[in-house]
């Protein structure tokens, strides 16, 4: 609404202070958000006799590609030691590899599965579908924390500890918070076409999947982006039941990088790369998808 | 599209009946249990079942190793005698006022700068970059940007001529500093929200008072507060219920520490279940900590009267 900007403008009095001192406001915060952004960079590569010598250096002293390849395992153990990390391995390759798998795994049947659902509550009629929605609604208050610890325990009876399956359970079928959003955004969904594909003989199931979930597409994507970012940040729930080396997730694993203190001080160039590698994922996401990322804050309060 | 009309209301609206098709609706009930199948047995297994254990559990004393035997409300009344527990609501209260005014205040006046100055998809964008990012990346980043001794924020204050703090490291600025780095991280987002909001507010409003001779100042308060008020209650709500359940910036900077300074609900909870094996008396707490949150949460809309608009 441009009208009220210019309503606004044409009231001030001393608009040229005002206007100057908002954006030095805007532009500090602009700074204030990025630079640590760039200190993280900066540091990665950072050459590792120089991180203690260079405290202040705006640009990296001595720039070097070794910590990344460190923090990657593809540099032996001495190596790595002179270079301020420890003799152990950090594979976070392996890392990077299990947080992808996690996140398309539960990305993908959490969409499809509460797409599914979020359809019969808005387009089926069948007993008991106000009380089922009531309470998937109802479990859409419940803090995570109060699930959590029967869910560690349901998955530690089941075997499941420490495998791919124990990480995605809990969400791969479901959120409320997904069932939810789909709902309400199939309810505002022209019925027509989806009529006239059933009355051309298409049964539900095939309506489904070549109209409603083309026609929905926007909407999937964004539950698709926030169940992404979500599952990829998620930090409680893989460390108590996947803190295994072979199954850990990136942040799993960050948390125990950062427990690591090689030479009597955490590895800070090791664990700046590890970090600009963990956000390297959201930052193409981010690229690919700010416009539909924006978008969807006006109208999902997710997290 | 304004954010408040997209906000959810929890109403089930009816599906239309559809005429003429009485006698497929059993077919319709399969076909529609076939279609929620999927997300009732997610559901049942790991929503309803565990909430329902949890009540369960929060009356035995598991221990994880031995078999649970059940004490009734000992748990609860437990809770009364423990300071550990004080102490975590007390923090955790602490850190929810730290952050929530000031992140709040600051998101309005970001949102209003932004409606003033700029459009640009480029700002917004950049502004929301720390909340999409992990807050476990987030804390590591904030824990060497403050290291004590060669962090880039001592080294500023040294050259400075201040001196150096040892942000985490100190029990009176634990708390104030995780409170920062959190705002840091959510507040272009509250910002985002809160610009969507203005952006429905209409034009005509503010033109009409400028006529009427009313000052920024004036317009800013019975005008853009006001109309507002949906989008502020609804950040207000959910940004509460976020904090009171802050737990990864904690478990990657402090653990609870200094002296507890840090030891919010959620690490607490954590701490008696996964480091003390205390299953049942853990499950106590966090059935608490959710009977708090239902508490603000209703307090919270009732006192910023969340249902009515002043449009």
């Amino acid at each position: 609404m441009t009208t009220q900007v210019q309503g606004v403008k044409r009231s001030g009095s001393n608009i040229p202070w005002g206007k100057t001192l908002a954006w030095i406001g805007l532009a500090l915060l602009l700074i204030i958000t990025l630079f640590p952004f760039w200190w993280m960079v900066r540091t990665a590569l950072t050459g590792p006799q120089s991180l203690f010598r260079d405290t202040g250096s705006l640009l990296p002293v001595d720039p070097t590609l070794i910590h990344f390849r460190r923090v990657l395992g593809l540099v032996d153990t001495e190596t790595a030691v002179a270079m301020g990390g420890s003799g152990q391995s950090i594979n976070f390759g392996r890392a990077l590899m299990n947080s992808i798998i996690v996140t398309a795994v539960v990305v993908f049947f959490q969409v499809l599965s509460c797409a599914m659902a979020a359809y019969a509550f808005a387009r089926l009629r069948f007993p008991g579908r106000e009380l089922i929605f009531g309470l998937y609604i109802a479990a859409l208050m419940v803090p995570a924390i109060v699930t959590t610890i029967p869910n560690f325990i349901l998955v530690r009876q089941f075997k499941l500890l420490n495998t791919y399956a124990g990480i995605v359970a809990p969400t791969l079928l479901m959120t409320p918070f997904a069932v939810f959003f789909l709902r309400q955004f199939f309810l505002g969904v022209n019925r027509e076409v989806e009529e006239a594909a059933r009355i051309d003989g298409a049964s539900i199931w095939t309506s489904f999947i070549r109209v409603v979930v083309p026609i929905t597409m926007p909407a999937l994507t964004t539950l698709a982006i926030v169940t992404m970012i979500n599952t990829w940040n998620n930090y409680l729930w893989p460390l108590i039941v996947g803190s295994d080396e072979r199954v850990r997730v990136l942040t799993v694993a960050l948390g125990i990088f950062r427990t690591q203190t090689p030479q009597g001080a955490p590895d800070w160039t090791g664990l700046m790369a590890g970090t600009t590698l963990a956000i390297i994922p959201t930052f193409i996401i981010f690229m690919l998808l700010g416009r539909k990322i924006l978008d969807s804050i006006q109208f999902t309060g997710f997290k | 599209m304004t954010a408040s009309s997209q906000l959810p209301t929890g109403t089930a609206l009816p599906a239309p009946p559809a005429p003429g098709r009485r006698r497929l609706i059993t077919e319709e009930s399969v076909t529609a249990l076939f279609f929620i199948l999927p997300s009732l047995l997610g559901f049942i297994l790991f929503y309803a079942m565990p909430a329902l254990r949890g009540v369960w559990i929060s009356m035995t004393d598991w221990d994880l190793l031995t078999d649970a035997s059940f004490i009734g409300l000992q748990n609860y009344s437990r809770l009364f005698q423990d300071a550990e527990f004080w102490n975590a609501l007390k923090v955790t209260l602490y850190y929810v006022v730290l952050n929530i005014p000031l992140q709040t205040i600051l998101a309005v006046v970001i949102a209003v700068l932004m409606s003033r100055l700029t459009k640009s998809m480029l700002v917004r964008g950049l502004i929301i970059l720390p909340w999409l990012l992990p807050p476990v990346v987030v804390g590591l980043l904030w824990l060497w940007l403050l290291d004590p001794n060669i962090g880039i924020v001592n080294v500023a204050l040294k050259s400075l001529g201040l001196p150096m703090i040892a942000f985490l490291g100190l029990p009176q600025y634990a708390m104030p500093t995780i409170a920062m780095i959190n705002i840091w991280q959510y507040v272009g987002y509250t910002a985002l929200l809160i610009f969507a909001g203005l952006q429905s507010i209409p034009g005509s409003v503010y033109e009409a008072a400028s006529i009427d001779g009313a000052s920024e100042n004036q317009m800013f308060w019975r005008i853009t507060i006001p109309l507002l008020r949906p989008v502020l209650v609804f950040v207000l709500v959910t940004s509460v219920i976020g904090s009171f359940q802050i737990f990864d910036t904690i478990a990657i900077t402090t653990k609870g520490g200094p002296i507890n300074a840090t030891k919010v609900m959620n690490w607490y909870i954590y701490e008696q279940a996964f480091t003390r094996y205390n299953m049942g008396y853990s499950t106590t707490i966090s059935i608490i900590l959710f009977a708090i949150l239902v508490f603000i949460s209703l307090a919270q809309m009732r006192l910023m009267r969340a249902g009515e608009s002043d449009m």
